[in-house]
């Protein structure tokens, strides 16, 4: 299928195949619905966990850790306090395993008395009372009697590990012996937390059957439901979880709500009544997951030419103190670590391991932001040596179509590395702006005032640069994750005559909601407003699979367009030469209900074997480049990203708008994780766990964000589409940083790039290794 | 205990709370008003944005004894006057239009500080907009929609 690229404005591009200037006017999108839940969510309507009113609700609070590793001797209530008005649990009140199910067993709902405690903020026991000054009076006089134990903090140091992988292509030795440079680097990034705006929230109410129904926060109600069954050995009936009204996620509400879903029903079934467990930011950036920080080493071998000959990389990731997500995050992140680029010699190694900081999970992007990071710098950095420009590198190496991955998969189809790089350089006017602060540099350096101190030399107090990024993101789960998760999505027509779709994949501001009825009005031929989009409730609908990985629209729209299809065809053939817009009413009055539940099946000729690590480790790949220009201060090193150019390859374009919506959303991430966002701590705690002190970029720090769409199809599925909301987080946070090095010339090797590092940096230039290959 | 009397959204409200009750919980609790959100509870992040004799303020730092008398204007309120179509009025029609609101958590505040910004003759440019709304943190759409609606309300039409 050909390529076609969208561009804001009416910019239409020649390889452009359609466009329609209507559609891409800002504003109203000409044939695109409007956010299903927008007018609730505009008038204040709409109901968030925390707007539930639940009658005689109690609140609960979680007793945390104030140690990174301690064994746990007591938990002692103050003797002088009655606490016969209150509830608390602990470990001993879980009628199940005392254990939050996710890919290992190793993380308690609470620690047990003789445990250990593992990281600072970890639960320990839990507090419900008849109103909030109860439990801020009462919330100290519990005390945790500990032993200290030895805490681990450097995950290079932890001998615990959670994962490993080691992916080879070709002969590394052969590779770098025909190398004309070799060049070395080293690269790390910190914690990135969320930020949702809207806090952890679950209410537990206490079912009639024993059970328990979750209402909350979260992006994966199965995943909940899956924790509950486990812990408070609950049948799948009992266990009921549903998805309200959720105000961001990013990977945030993946795991952690099965956890916090949890102790408010332990709660719940010993107050007996309803219970609320909403965090506060504190308590929300204290405790829960945060984006995993990584240490890459590169060492990379090139031609002359600027032909990579070899990649050997090394990817160190901290899991923090259980293992929650993190063997697949490190396995996306190694598949991702080499970049979007071809290279016959090449070892991938990556390792996770345990520390004593609270535990790290998912966060969009899902571990390739960090080694991607890692990749684009090291690519900057032998244009640099090579005296190439970066964008000739880049169109030098990036992936054609058939070429091979590490992993041994043959690109077949869908391959836009090309595309998006010439679109956002076109957008961008890359090498010229690129000429220009060239010379703006030369001319700051020929006024006699050199390194180290470097830039200054006349009235300008700024430097201007431009940075170049490009990225891959694999589509979908890795590996056989869709396989063994065997998703079914559904679309029926009821009895009374509505339709209906029915998948477990939650609305948390990408239009789940809105995409969802939008193709399956489009199958069957209806206007949009006629088809529902049933709630996320495990009572309601089927296992859809979690709305992570950049996969609701690409998997489980396939499935619902497949569903779709199937019923426009039963109906239509029971009414012979009736199109199914004008015969479904008549057809469930006479036939009653017609349901289509359709199962996830593999994408043919997608394999991969997970044993070996080899074959196609995702069925496609949505491809991405960035531009960003920035304007640095050169005596406070602050930096002003002005502009980013995204261009995204997603495969098709379902919605303009919130297709949109996710590339600038994503990239202002990005450009946080580039700039500004980083998690201090201090003996594993974290020290800036509050608003006031973990910033995230607001409208003034937000650059003009220009989004262009690009459409490389992929075949497996039935619309093209291969997913949007992961992928532009992959590449704007290394062209930030290229852009700082462009504009003060100095490499900054460790995210976010604060002014105290680019001062650092500019004050002791040389820092980089680089090794070049005896002649 | 005393009772505080104010006006919110045109229609006058008593509360009998302690005087230094957040007009946050105030407005979310004994009014029922959950369109205003709470984000971070220490003003940092603007969700809980409403209007007080029509300035922008965050309700978690206002105690309710400082509204006695005063005139409130939540989410709830602004588009008391649009009949037309729907509910919604015409800044609230752009932003779902722009395609402005994603999660939605921060839009009620996001709204209250457009609203103030437009009412205080506010115009169409990028940079004044942004300095309006730099008090209310979106973490789902990096700006780029809410400038671009707030700026459609206030181009004058020709």
């Amino acid at each position: 299928m050909p390529t076609r690229t969208l561009t804001p404005g009416g910019g239409v591009t020649e390889r452009a195949l359609v466009i329609d200037p209507g559609q891409r006017i800002p504003g109203r999108a000409a044939g695109f619905p409007l956010r299903r839940e927008g007018p609730a969510k505009l008038t204040g309507v709409a109901k968030y966990t925390d707007d539930l009113v639940f009658p005689g609700a109690w609140y609960g609070i979680t007793i945390r850790s104030t140690e990174a590793r301690a064994k746990l001797i007591a938990i002692e209530p103050d003797p002088d306090v009655d606490w016969s008005k209150v509830v608390i649990a602990t470990a001993a009140d879980i009628p199940g395993d005392n254990i939050v199910a996710s890919i290992k067993d190793d993380q308690p709902v609470l620690v047990p008395i003789g445990g250990e405690i593992r990281h600072h903020a970890e639960p320990v026991a839990l507090l419900a009372a008849p109103d909030r000054e109860t439990l801020r009076r009462l919330k100290g006089r519990i005390k945790l009697v500990t032993e200290p134990l030895r805490p681990v903090f450097d995950p290079e140091q932890s001998e615990h590990v959670f994962a490993h992988y080691d992916v080879k292509a070709g002969d590394l030795a052969l590779g770098f012996a025909g190398a004309d440079l070799i060049v070395e680097g080293t690269y790390r990034v910190g914690h990135q937390e969320q930020l949702y705006i809207e806090n952890n929230a679950m209410i537990a109410v206490p079912g009639e059957d024993g059970g328990i129904i979750i209402h909350g926060s979260l992006q994966c109600p199965y995943y909940v439901h899956t924790a509950l069954k486990r812990a408070l050995r609950l049948t799948p009936v009992q266990a009921r979880v549903i998805q309200e009204e959720t105000g961001g996620g990013f990977g945030g509400k993946e795991e952690y709500p099965s956890m916090i879903a949890l102790h408010a029903s332990l709660l719940a079934l010993k107050a007996k009544r309803p219970v609320r467990m909403i965090y506060d930011r504190h308590e929300d950036i204290s405790a829960t997951t945060k984006r995993h920080p990584a240490i890459v080493r590169h060492r990379t071998g090139v031609t002359k030419d600027g032909l990579l000959v070899a990649q050997d990389i090394e990817v160190v990731m901290d899991g923090g103190a259980y293992c929650t997500l993190t063997p697949v995050v490190l396995s996306r992140g190694v598949l991702h670590a080499g970049g979007p680029y071809r290279c016959p010699n090449v070892r991938l190694r990556g390792r996770a391991t345990r520390t004593n900081t609270p535990p790290n999970g998912a966060f969009r992007g899902f571990g390739a932001p960090q080694t991607e990071f890692a990749a684009e710098m090291q690519l900057n950095r032998i244009a640099e040596r090579l005296g190439m420009s970066p964008a000739e590198l880049r169109r030098r190496n990036v992936y054609r179509l058939s070429d091979t991955t590490p992993t041994g998969q043959v690109l077949k189809e869908s391959v836009a590395g090309e595309e998006v790089l010439e679109q956002a350089l076109g957008a961008s006017h890359f090498e010229r702006i690129r000429e220009r602060t060239a010379r703006e540099a030369s001319e700051r350096r020929g006024a006699g005032i050199v390194p180290p101190d470097p830039l200054r030399s006349h009235d300008r107090r700024t430097a201007n640069g431009i940075g170049l990024a490009l990225a891959w993101h694999g589509a979908g789960f890795t590996g056989s994750g869709e396989v063994y998760l065997a998703s079914v999505a559904s679309v029926e027509l009821t009895a009374d005559g509505r339709l209906r779709v029915l998948t477990a994949n939650t609305e948390m501001g990408q239009g789940t909601k809105t995409v969802f009825p939008q193709m399956v009005a489009n199958e069957l031929g209806v206007p949009v407003d006629w088809v529902e989009y049933a709630p996320q409730d495990t009572a309601e609908v089927l296992d859809s699979g979690p709305t992570v990985a950049s996969r609701t629209v690409m998997v489980v729209g396939g499935l619902v367009i497949l569903a779709a299809r199937k019923l426009k065809a039963e109906v239509e053939a029971r009414h012979a030469g009736v199109p199914f817009h004008e015969a479904f009413r008549d057809d469930a009055r006479a036939n009653g209900a017609t349901r289509i539940d359709q199962q996830f099946e593999p994408y043919p000729g997608v394999e991969f074997d997970d044993a070996t690590y080899t074959g196609d480790a995702y069925p496609a790949f949505g491809w991405a480049a960035a531009v960003a220009s920035v304007e640095v201060d050169l005596d406070t090193a602050e930096v002003f990203v002005r502009d980013v150019i995204a261009v995204d390859d997603v495969g098709k374009v379902i919605h303009p708008i919130l297709c949109e919506g996710q590339v600038e959303g994503g990239t202002l991430q990005a450009v946080g994780y580039a700039t500004i966002e980083e998690m201090k701590l201090h003996d594993g705690k974290y020290l800036n766990d509050r608003l006031a002190t973990y910033l995230i970029p607001t409208a003034l720090d937000a650059p003009h964000i220009r989004a262009i769409l690009v459409e490389a199809p992929f075949s497996g599925a039935p619309h093209g589409a291969k997913g949007v909301g992961e992928l532009p987080m992959d590449v704007a946070a290394p062209a930030v940083v290229a852009a700082i090095h462009d504009a003060t010339g100095v490499w900054i090797h460790e995210l976010p790039a604060t002014p105290e590092r680019i001062l650092a940096a500019m004050h002791e230039p040389g820092l980089i290794g680089v090794m070049e290959r005896p002649s | 205990m005393s009772a505080y009397r104010f006006l919110v959204n045109g229609s006058p409200a008593q509360v009998d709370v302690p005087g230094m009750r957040r007009l946050l919980d105030v407005l979310r609790e004994e009014l029922g008003l959950t369109g205003t959100k709470e984000g971070c509870g220490e003003g940092e992040c603007g969700a809980c944005s409403v209007l007080l004799d029509g300035q922008v303020v965050d309700a978690c730092l206002v105690p309710v004894c400082q509204v006695e008398g005063r005139i409130v204007r939540t989410v709830e309120g602004l588009s008391l006057a649009a009949r037309e179509r729907g509910d919604l009025d015409t800044l609230q029609e752009a932003f779902l239009d722009h395609g402005a609101a994603q999660c939605g958590i921060c839009t009620p505040g996001m709204l209250m500080a457009a609203r103030a910004y437009l009412d205080a003759g506010g115009g169409p440019d990028d940079g004044a907009i942004r300095e309006a709304i730099a008090g209310n943190l979106c973490r789902c759409t990096g700006y780029t929609k809410i400038v671009d609606a707030i700026a459609a309300v206030a181009t004058p039409l020709d």
